[in-house]
C-alpha cells in the first residue's frame, strides 16, 4: 500500500488566509460547522412560526408583520407565507444542516486526520467547496427579501408547480429560480468535497492505515462521500432544468394545454413525473448522506465510551455499504400513488423491505455490544445511545411506508413528516450533537460543560418524543400534511394533539439555546481540553489538541493496530492508541 | 374702473352660466336574445360560507332585471369631460362576504385608494388579473387589516379569489369620476356634465362595449340607451 | 444517570404504544370494498412494528442499566453467539418478516391498482385545479362532451372547458361541486389535472391517488354505507392547498337518482 502526500502547502500568516480563505481542512470544517449551526437556528425558528400557526388558527403573532408585511398582516401568517416558511425549513435542514454538519463539518475536519494525512489532496477544491456552499446559503436566504418571497412548492419542489413561474402562486417566480440556483450550487459545493473525501480515504492513509484499520467514522464518511457523488450529480442538472423552464422557454416538466387563471400556460409535452424520478434519485440517497455519517459517529463514540469493540466492525462497514448501494433501489416508495405505473410501485417496495435488513443488523450490533461492556455516560454517549433509540422509533415507521397498500392510507400525512423528523430530524442531529460534545476538546482545546450537556441532552430526548411520537398518531387518523391550517371537519378533533405538540416543540427549541450557549462560552472560557480526554484510541487522539498546522507536526503517524483496541492491558489503561507500537493481547485484530 | 367691474361681472356670470348650465346624461342599459342561465353556486367546500346563503347565489356574470335590464354594466365618460383626472378623496372598499364579491362590479378612479376588505371567517387570496397596472395577488386571513392599494392606468381588470374558484368580480379604473353602474331596472345617471361633446361608452362583462356621443348645450337631460346582443352560451 | 435514562426509555416506549393499543386515534370505518385487505396489513405491520420497536427499547434499556457503572476491574463479556448469531437473526427473522408483509400486501394494493374496472362501472370525471375538485357526470344521452381546455372560465362556471354551443354531447353534461354516487355501484373515476400536481383522498374508501398533470389517471372502488364524507387534496398544490376538498355523498340508488335528475334540470 503506497503512501501519497497531500498538496504541501505551507502554513498561513494573514487573517483572511487563517480564518477565511483557508486551504486547512480542519478550518473549512469549523467553517461549515459554524454555517450549519446558523442555519439549524434558522430553520428552527422557523419550524416555531409554523407550528405556532398550526396550533392557534389564524393567531396574530405580535410583530411578524415587521418581518413580512405581505407575509403576516396584522401578525398572522397567510396560506402562502406558511408554505413558504414550510419549503425554507425544509431546505435548510435538509441541506445546510443535515448533509453539511455530520458529512461536511465532522468529516472535512476528522477524516485526513483519522487516516495520518496532513490534508485532502485538492485543498483549493476543499476552499471552494465551502465558499460555494456558503454563497448557496446566502443565494437561499435571499430568496425572502426578492420579490413576492421565497417557493412555497416544499422541500421537494414537484412538478409542474416548480417550473410554471408565477402563475402558479407566490415565490414561485424568482423564488424557484433562486432555489434551483441555492441547490444547484449546494450540489457542485458538495461534488467538490465528496471528491476530497474518496481521494483522502483511498491515497492518502498512512503507513499501516489498512482500510479495514480505518475507523467506523471514517469508513461512514468514505461511504457517504460515495453516495454523495452520484445523488448530487443527478441533482445539480435536475435544478438546472427547472431554471431553463423559467428562463429559457423549455418544457421539461411541463405537460400541454394546462389552464391557470384562465389562460393556457404556454408549455407543451413536459413530464410531470419526470421531476420526481430525478429528484427521488437524490432524495433517497440524500437521507442516507444525512444519517450514515451519524451512524459512523454513534459507532466511534460508543466505542470509545463502552471501553470495548463492536461485535463486529467489519459488519458494520458492511451494512453502511449495503445501506448506500439500496438507497438507489427504493427511491420509487415516494411515488406509490403518483401515477407512476403500479407494477414499479411493487417492484420499489421490495428493496424497501430489505433495506430494514442492513438497518436492523446495525441496530442489532450496536445494542448487543453493549452487552458485557463498561458504558460511560458523559454527554457524548447520551446523545449516541439517544440515537439508536430514535433510530429504532423512526426505522419502524418504515415498515408501513414501505408497503404500498399501507402507502394508500398514510402518503402524505403527519405520519411520514413523523418518520422522517424523528430519523433525520432528531437521530441525525443526536449524531451532530453527540459528535460536538466528542470532539468538541480536540477542535477547541477546551472541554466543554457536562452537566449543561447533559441537560441539553434531557431536554432534547425527552421533548423529541413529545414533539414527534403524536405525528404518527395524527397520520395514522388521515391528517394531511403542508395544510397551513386544518378547516377539514375530520382535522377538527385533532387540533388538542396539535397544542401539545407545538408546545412540546417550543420548549424542546429553547433548550437548543443550552447547547448554543455552551459551545461559544466554552469555546472562550471551557477548562484546557488534554489530547486525550476520553482515553480514545483513533488518530486524532494521538496528536496535540488542537491539531498544528500540519496535523501531526511534521511527523507522519505510523499506524500498528485496529482502531478499536479497548478492554486490553496496557501501559496506558485499558486501551492501545493506533499510533502506539505497543503489543498487547487483543481479542481481534484487524490486519 | 367701469370696465373692470362689467369684465368681471361678465365673467362671474360665463363661469357661473357654466355651473348652472350642467346637464345629464341617463338612459337604460338592456339586452335582446337569450341570456345563458346564470347557474347556481355550489359552496359546498366553503361550510362556512355556504351557510350564509339561505339559498345558492348564482353567477353575476349576466345579471339581468325585468323587461330585459342588464345590470352591473359600467357606463361613463370615456372623452369630453374637462375635469378629468381629480382622484377622488375617498377609498372605495371592495368586500369579501359570504365567499363573494361585494359589489360584483367596483369603479375606482385612477389613482383612488381601494380597500379590500375580509368579513369572512375563511382566508381569502385577492387576485386581480391586472394586464396593464401591476399584477398582485394577496392572502388576507380573517380578522387581519383591509389591503389597501391603487392602480395608477385604466384598465378593466377581472379580479378573482385564488382560494375560492367561483368569486368573480370585476375592477374597472376610469381616468373620469363621470361613471355610473347600471342597476334594478338597468338605468343610469350621469349629472353634472358641463355643456360640451361627450362620448359615453358603455362596458359589460361578457358582452362587451358600446359607446355613443351625446351633446350637451345646457341643463338638459339627454336620453341614451345601449343595448347589447345577449350570449346563449 | 445510566439506570434513570433506562428506565425513561422504558416509560417513553410504552406511553408510545398505548394511544396505539387503545386505538385512540386510527383511520375511520372502512366503506370500500377493497379496505379490509389493507386494513389487514396495516393491523399485522402494526402488530410486528410494534413488537420489533418495544423489543429493541427494552432490551437497549436493559442493557443501559446493567452494563453502566460497572466496576474498572469487571470483565468485557460478549453476547453469546457474536455478531453471527445476529446477523442470522437480522436475515432470517426480519427478512421472512419484511418479505412476508411484502408478499401479502401484493393483493391489497393489486385490488386497487392493478384490477380493470368492470364493464358497467359508473364513470364520473373529476378535475382538480387551484383550488376546488370539480366532478362531470356524463348526463341522460351518457356521453361526457369533448373537453377545451382554452375554453375554461372559472367565472361563469365553465371549470372543464365545455363548448355546448358546438357541442351536442356536453350540453347535458352535470358539472357539480360535490361528489355524489350511489351506495353499492362500482365508481370508474376518471381523473385530470389542470394545472398543477394535485391528490384525491378519501379515508374511508381507502384511496388515494395522485393527479398527474398530462396524463389521465382513474380509481374505480365502490361505497358500501350512505354517507357524507370528505375528499382532501393531498399533493401541495398552492397557497391554497389546506382548503381544497369536496364532499363525497354517498345515497341509496333511489335518492342518487333524483340527485341526477335534479342536477340535469338546472
Amino acid at each position: 500500500m503506497s503512501v501519497h502526500t497531500a498538496q504541501h502547502h505551507a502554513p498561513p500568516t494573514s487573517f483572511i488566509r487563517k480564518h477565511v480563505f483557508s486551504l486547512d481542512h480542519k478550518v473549512i470544517g469549523k467553517q461549515y460547522y459554524a454555517l450549519a449551526l446558523v442555519a439549524a437556528f434558522v430553520g428552527m425558528f422557523l419550524s416555531w412560526l409554523m407550528r405556532i400557526h398550526l396550533a392557534w388558527t389564524n393567531a396574530a403573532i405580535p410583530g411578524l408583520q415587521l418581518l413580512s408585511s405581505n407575509g403576516a398582516p396584522g401578525g398572522v401568517i397567510t396560506p402562502e407565507y406558511y408554505l413558504q416558511l414550510m419549503t425554507m425549513h425544509g431546505t435548510i435542514m435538509v441541506f445546510f444542516v443535515l448533509t453539511t454538519a455530520p458529512f461536511a463539518a465532522f468529516g472535512n475536519y476528522f477524516l485526513p486526520i483519522q487516516v495520518g494525512a496532513e490534508d485532502m489532496p485538492f485543498p483549493h477544491f476543499n476552499m471552494m467547496s465551502f465558499w460555494v456552499t456558503f454563497v448557496a446559503f446566502l443565494v437561499l436566504m435571499s430568496s425572502f427579501f426578492v420579490g413576492d418571497g421565497p417557493t412555497l412548492g416544499g422541500w421537494t419542489q414537484y412538478a409542474p408547480l416548480n417550473a410554471i413561474g408565477s402563475v402558479g402562486g407566490p415565490g414561485q417566480g424568482a423564488g424557484v429560480v433562486l432555489w434551483a440556483i441555492s441547490i444547484a450550487l449546494f450540489c457542485v459545493g458538495q461534488l467538490l468535497g465528496a471528491l476530497n473525501f474518496i481521494t483522502t480515504t483511498l491515497d492518502l492513509r498512512v503507513k499501516g492505515m489498512s482500510l479495514m484499520r480505518l475507523p467506523l467514522s471514517a469508513w461512514a464518511w468514505f461511504i457517504t462521500s460515495c453516495m454523495g457523488l452520484t445523488a448530487f450529480a443527478v441533482l445539480m442538472p435536475a435544478c438546472i432544468l427547472v431554471i431553463l423552464d423559467h428562463v429559457a422557454g423549455t418544457s421539461f416538466f411541463v405537460a400541454s394545454n394546462l389552464v391557470i387563471n384562465d389562460q393556457m400556460l404556454p408549455h407543451s409535452g413536459g413530464s410531470t413525473l419526470l421531476w420526481q424520478h430525478l429528484f427521488w434519485f437524490f432524495g433517497h440517497p440524500e437521507v442516507y448522506i444525512a444519517i450514515v455519517p451519524g451512524i459512523g459517529i454513534v459507532s466511534h463514540i460508543l466505542i470509545t465510551n463502552m471501553r470495548r469493540q463492536m461485535l463486529s466492525q467489519r459488519v458494520l462497514i458492511y451494512s453502511m455499504a449495503a445501506l448506500a448501494v439500496l438507497s438507489y433501489m427504493v427511491y420509487g416508495h415516494h411515488m406509490f400513488v403518483s401515477g407512476m405505473n403500479p407494477f414499479s410501485s411493487l417492484a420499489f417496495s421490495f428493496p424497501t423491505l430489505v433495506i430494514t435488513i442492513p438497518s436492523t443488523i446495525v441496530v442489532l450490533i450496536w445494542t448487543f455490544s453493549l452487552y458485557g461492556s463498561k458504558l460511560r455516560i458523559n454527554s457524548a454517549s447520551l446523545f449516541a445511545l439517544g440515537f439508536i433509540s430514535m433510530f429504532v422509533s423512526g426505522g419502524v415507521s418504515g415498515f408501513f411506508l414501505a408497503q404500498p397498500s399501507i402507502d394508500i392510507m398514510l402518503h402524505a400525512t403527519y405520519f411520514v413528516v413523523g418518520h422522517f423528523h424523528l430519523v433525520m430530524g432528531v437521530a441525525a442531529m443526536f449524531g451532530i450533537f453527540g459528535g460536538t460534545y466528542f470532539w468538541f476538546p480536540k477542535m477547541a482545546g477546551r472541554m466543554m460543560n457536562e452537566t449543561l450537556g447533559k441537560l441539553h441532552f434531557w431536554l432534547s430526548f425527552v421533548g423529541a418524543y413529545c414533539i414527534f411520537m403524536p405525528f404518527h398518531y395524527l397520520g395514522m387518523a388521515g391528517n394531511v400534511r403542508r395544510y397551513s391550517t386544518f378547516v377539514d371537519d375530520f382535522l377538527q378533533p385533532l387540533i388538542p394533539v396539535h397544542r401539545f405538540i407545538t408546545i412540546a416543540a417550543l420548549i424542546t427549541g429553547a433548550a437548543q439555546l443550552i447547547f448554543l450557549y455552551n459551545l461559544i462560552h466554552s469555546h472562550f472560557w471551557g477548562a484546557p481540553a488534554p489530547d486525550n480526554p476520553w482515553a480514545a484510541t483513533s488518530l486524532e487522539w494521538s496528536t496535540a489538541t488542537p491539531p498544528p498546522f500540519d496535523n501531526f507536526g511534521g511527523k507522519h503517524p505510523v499506524v500498528y493496530h485496529d482502531p478499536y483496541q479497548y478492554g486490553v492491558q496496557s501501559s496506558v489503561g485499558d486501551y492501545v492508541m493506533q499510533t502506539s507500537p505497543e503489543q498487547v493481547a487483543t481479542e481481534h485484530e484487524e490486519k | 374702473m367701469r370696465t373692470k367691474k362689467i369684465l368681471l361681472t361678465l365673467f362671474t356670470l360665463l363661469v357661473c352660466s357654466s355651473l348652472m348650465f350642467a346637464g345629464t346624461v341617463s338612459g337604460k342599459v338592456t339586452y335582446t336574445g337569450t341570456p345563458a342561465k346564470q347557474k347556481a353556486i355550489d359552496m359546498a367546500k366553503e361550510p362556512s360560507c355556504a351557510k350564509q346563503h339561505a339559498t345558492p347565489v348564482l353567477v353575476e356574470t349576466v345579471v339581468t332585471g325585468p323587461n330585459n335590464a342588464l345590470e352591473n354594466v359600467v357606463v361613463y365618460v370615456s372623452s369630453g369631460a374637462p375635469d378629468d383626472g381629480q382622484v377622488p378623496a375617498q377609498a372605495v372598499t371592495f368586500e369579501q362576504k359570504g365567499c363573494q364579491y361585494l359589489p360584483h362590479v367596483l369603479v375606482m378612479h385612477v389613482n383612488q385608494e381601494l380597500k379590500v376588505v375580509n368579513s369572512d371567517q375563511t382566508s381569502h387570496n385577492i387576485h386581480p388579473l391586472a394586464k396593464v397596472n401591476r399584477e398582485w395577488n394577496k392572502s388576507q386571513p380573517p380578522g387581519t387589516p383591509p389591503i389597501v392599494d391603487k392602480y395608477d392606468k385604466p384598465e378593466f381588470i377581472s379580479v378573482k379569489c385564488n382560494v375560492h374558484p367561483w368569486m368573480h368580480g370585476q375592477f374597472a379604473v376610469l381616468s373620469t369620476n363621470h361613471y355610473d353602474v347600471s342597476k334594478g331596472g338597468g338605468g343610469f345617471k350621469l349629472p353634472n356634465l358641463p355643456p360640451g361633446k361627450y362620448t359615453i361608452t358603455a362596458w359589460h362583462e361578457d358582452y362587451g362595449t358600446q359607446t355613443a356621443d351625446v351633446t350637451i348645450t345646457g341643463n338638459e337631460t339627454k336620453d341614451v340607451n345601449f343595448t347589447f346582443k345577449a350570449k346563449a352560451y | 444517570m445510566a439506570k434513570f435514562f433506562a428506565i425513561t426509555i422504558i416509560v417513553i416506549a410504552i406511553l408510545s404504544a398505548i394511544p396505539i393499543l387503545r386505538h385512540t386515534w386510527v383511520a375511520p370505518e372502512d366503506i370500500s370494498t377493497h379496505g379490509a385487505l389493507i386494513d389487514e396489513q396495516m393491523s399485522e405491520t402494526m402488530a410486528e412494528a410494534g413488537i420489533s420497536f418495544l423489543a429493541a427499547q427494552f432490551i437497549l434499556a436493559i442493557f443501559i442499566w446493567k452494563f453502566s457503572n460497572r466496576p474498572s476491574d469487571a470483565k468485557i463479556k460478549s453476547f453469546p453467539g457474536g455478531a453471527k448469531g445476529l446477523v442470522i437473526a437480522a436475515l432470517l427473522v426480519v427478512g421472512i418478516e419484511v418479505m412476508a408483509l411484502g408478499v401479502f400486501g401484493v393483493k391489497a394494493w393489486a385490488d386497487v391498482y392493478l384490477t380493470a374496472p368492470s364493464a358497467n362501472a359508473m364513470p364520473i370525471q373529476v378535475q382538480a385545479g387551484q383550488f376546488a375538485f370539480y366532478f362531470r357526470y356524463p348526463g341522460p344521452d351518457g356521453k361526457f362532451g369533448t373537453l377545451h381546455p382554452e375554453l375554461i372560465n372559472e367565472g361563469s362556471q365553465n371549470f372543464f372547458g365545455l363548448d355546448p354551443e358546438h357541442d351536442t354531447d356536453a350540453r347535458d353534461d352535470i358539472v357539480a361541486a360535490s361528489m355524489v354516487i350511489p351506495l353499492n355501484k362500482e365508481v370508474h373515476l376518471l381523473m385530470h389535472a389542470k394545472d398543477v400536481g394535485h391528490s384525491f383522498y378519501v379515508r374511508e374508501l381507502r384511496v388515494q391517488q395522485d393527479f398527474v398533470p398530462g396524463l389521465d389517471v382513474s380509481l374505480h372502488f365502490t361505497a358500501t354505507k350512505v354517507g357524507k364524507y370528505e375528499i382532501v387534496c393531498t399533493q401541495l398544490c398552492g397557497l391554497g392547498h389546506y382548503n381544497m376538498k369536496a364532499y363525497l355523498e354517498v345515497m341509496s340508488q333511489q335518492d342518487f337518482d333524483s340527485w341526477l335528475k335534479q342536477q340535469a334540470s338546472q
